[in-house]
């Protein structure tokens, strides 16, 4: 009871003085509660909506490869893995662009230049991600089958990466959208952490004869190495939850293929392709299960990223 | 400053020249960056202003194969959304701004933070589930209130730490004034703290609007979908950016035009919001300096 009452009324409750103070604190606490709540409760909900499949398979649901939903076999394999290959296709491309941008925004570019660029790619961010996925059909697609995955094929061919017919519609395709999703959230974040470094430390690089890449190498980018690398595992964590554009770019087939030009399906975007359609209670809880492994993975990605920048803050003082 | 193209004479050759190749490097990766941006405005507008017509703001989707109609009933099923979603998250977004920023040592406070954080970062397609498996499971339907509590907890979050960010700007002092007058505190909070920073609090709601406005992945499974005007709130209901994509997967080249036009339509919602956040924000802030 006392602790109950503690957590409903805190130490700040009883220190107010007058009853209103202590009703309108005790209401904010409440809401705040019940915030908490929902969070714990998303938690309970897919956990106990995804039981009869992981009762039926155990962990062995997260390790099988075979995915066949009217056999009623459910293995999450392939979804793991084309979240993974997708995450890293878009690691891969966007996160030189995001840093060298950032680079631009706060250490080249005049401010008339540096707000306008810095604006259009925070726009980046605001196109929503069916857009994304439409303009990835009839655009990135065609484009990406005709010109990208031939060139790649006759160049690089002899790794078994980018061997197989080009469909346009398949991993790479996907992996490129998500670059494109994930650069703005790359690039504001490292945009911060170079703001945040003081301008003594480039000036100390300048006396000491630096050239101005110097300058950047060694004042900005070695002091925002953590701070970049929570910039990248927020980057992550965001191309592993985006589900439309990938939904609509990447095929759906729950394979593993060594192929990047080969379709394939991410954790996302299979529940985002089969929930709607789905009718056996074995299937929506394999699904659930999914939304559940994605959910605990992002939730540990995210706080790693946090984690990283309270470090970073905590040492560096900015 | 110091005179650089002076220092620059006395460097060697490589050095010189390894300064300019990365300084050109990074300004590519900055004209990379905003690439994407312009080649798909380029393609909504090309694509998405021929479809563009009366008849798609106002009429009905044509039977399944047959051209014409339009995306009328999505346009106002988004509406219908985004509204009973805000009023939902909005009061509750605002006033858990208010006790983060107002009562922030507490440790429900704290794990407050934490979780709207946490919250903040949650794919869509999770919450979803979530809602699926607490609104739609129950009632056996999809319908507008599984659609808007969706789309209200992923909009609760965002509102959350804006309200937090734009009340902590308000000098400490303010707060000090009301509280010599004799107000309560929580007078103090939301007649004061609050109200003065309301324009402020307002642009953090409409950027808010203008991230759920698009969201999708929640609304294929709570809210679902319909061909017709939304009937009651108890039913499914569609969407502009559920119709969008499908359209946009549909083997009709009229659906698909249409799915263009709707995107066009979206965009410029967005965009729209984004702007008037911004300039709302920055009218504000110069009012504040001036």
């Amino acid at each position: 009871m006392t602790i109950l009452s503690q957590i409903l009324f805190g130490r700040a409750g009883h220190s107010e003085v007058r009853s209103s103070d202590f009703a309108f604190v005790f209401g904010l606490r409440i809401l705040a509660l019940a915030v908490i709540g929902i969070f714990i409760s998303i938690v309970v909900f897919l956990y106990i909506r995804s039981q009869p499949v992981l009762a039926r398979d155990g962990l062995q649901f997260f390790y099988s490869q075979e995915w066949n939903p009217s056999e009623e076999q459910y293995g999450a394999l392939p979804f793991i893995f084309g979240t993974l290959v997708t995450s890293l296709v878009a690691l891969i491309l966007a996160v030189p662009v995001s840093i060298g941008s950032s680079i631009f925004l706060t250490e080249l570019a005049p401010s008339w230049i540096a707000k306008p660029v810095g604006f259009l790619i925070e726009m980046l961010a605001a196109i929503p991600s069916v857009v994304y996925g439409l303009w990835g059909i009839f655009v990135l697609a065609p484009f990406v089958r005709e010109y990208i995955q031939p060139v790649l094929g006759n160049n690089l061919g002899f790794l078994p990466l980018f061997q197989g017919p080009p469909f346009g519609i398949g991993i790479f395709t996907a992996g490129l959208i998500l670059a494109v999703m994930i650069l703005p959230t790359i690039t504001a974040v490292c945009r911060e952490v170079f703001l945040a470094i003081p301008r003594s430390t480039r000036e100390g690089a300048l006396t000491l004869g630096a050239t101005r890449w110097e300058t950047i190498r060694l004042a900005v980018l070695q002091t925002a190495i953590p701070g970049m690398l929570s910039a990248i595992i927020l980057g992550l964590g965001r191309a592993m939850g985006e589900t439309m554009a990938v939904t609509m770019l990447i095929g759906n087939r729950a394979v593993i293929s060594s192929s990047l030009f080969a379709p394939g399906a991410t954790m996302a975007s299979v529940i985002a392709n089969e929930y709607p359609e789905a009718s056996s209670d074995m299937h929506l809880a394999a699904l659930t299960a999914i939304g559940l492994a994605l959910f605990l993975v992002s939730l540990v990605v995210n706080g790693v990223a946090r984690w990283v920048i309270a470090f970073y803050r905590g040492r560096f003082n900015v | 400053m110091i005179n650089v193209a002076r220092i620059d004479q006395h460097l060697s050759l490589r050095r010189r020249w390894k300064n300019h190749f990365m300084l050109g490097l990074v300004t590519l990766a900055a004209i990379t960056a905003i690439l994407p941006l312009m080649i798909v405005f380029f393609h909504i507008l090309k694509e998405g202003l021929p479809a563009l017509s009366f008849e798609f703001f106002t009429s009905l989707p044509a039977p399944t194969g047959q051209p014409g109609g339009g995306m009328g009933n999505a346009i106002a099923g988004s509406a219908i959304l985004v509204a009973l979603a805000s009023a939902v998250a909005v009061p509750i977004g605002v006033l858990g701004g208010v006790y983060l920023s107002e009562y922030a040592d507490g440790q429900v406070a704290n794990l407050f933070r934490w979780t709207t954080d946490l919250l903040t970062s949650l794919p869509s397609i999770v919450v979803g589930l979530f809602v699926y498996a607490t609104v739609v499971a129950p009632f056996k339907s999809f319908s507008a209130y599984a659609g808007a509590a969706a789309l209200a907890i992923l909009m609760v979050p965002i509102v959350v730490k804006t309200t937090e960010e734009v009340l902590k700007l308000m000098p400490q002092h303010v707060r000090e004034a009301g509280l010599a007058l004799g107000l309560p505190r929580w007078r103090v909070i939301l007649f004061v703290v609050l109200r003065g920073r309301l324009p402020a609090v307002m642009t953090g709601v409409i950027l808010a609007l203008a991230r759920i406005a698009g969201e999708t992945a929640p609304l294929l499974i709570t809210a679902f979908g319909n061909r017709n005007w939304p009937q009651a709130l108890s039913e499914p209901t569609p969407s502009l950016p559920v119709q969008i994509f499908n359209y946009a997967i549909s083997p009709f080249a009229d659906w698909q035009r249409q799915a263009w036009a709707g995107a066009l339509t979206l965009v410029f919602l967005v965009f729209a919001l984004n702007l008037v956040a911004r300039l709302w924000l920055a009218r504000d802030a110069s009012g504040r300096s001036a």
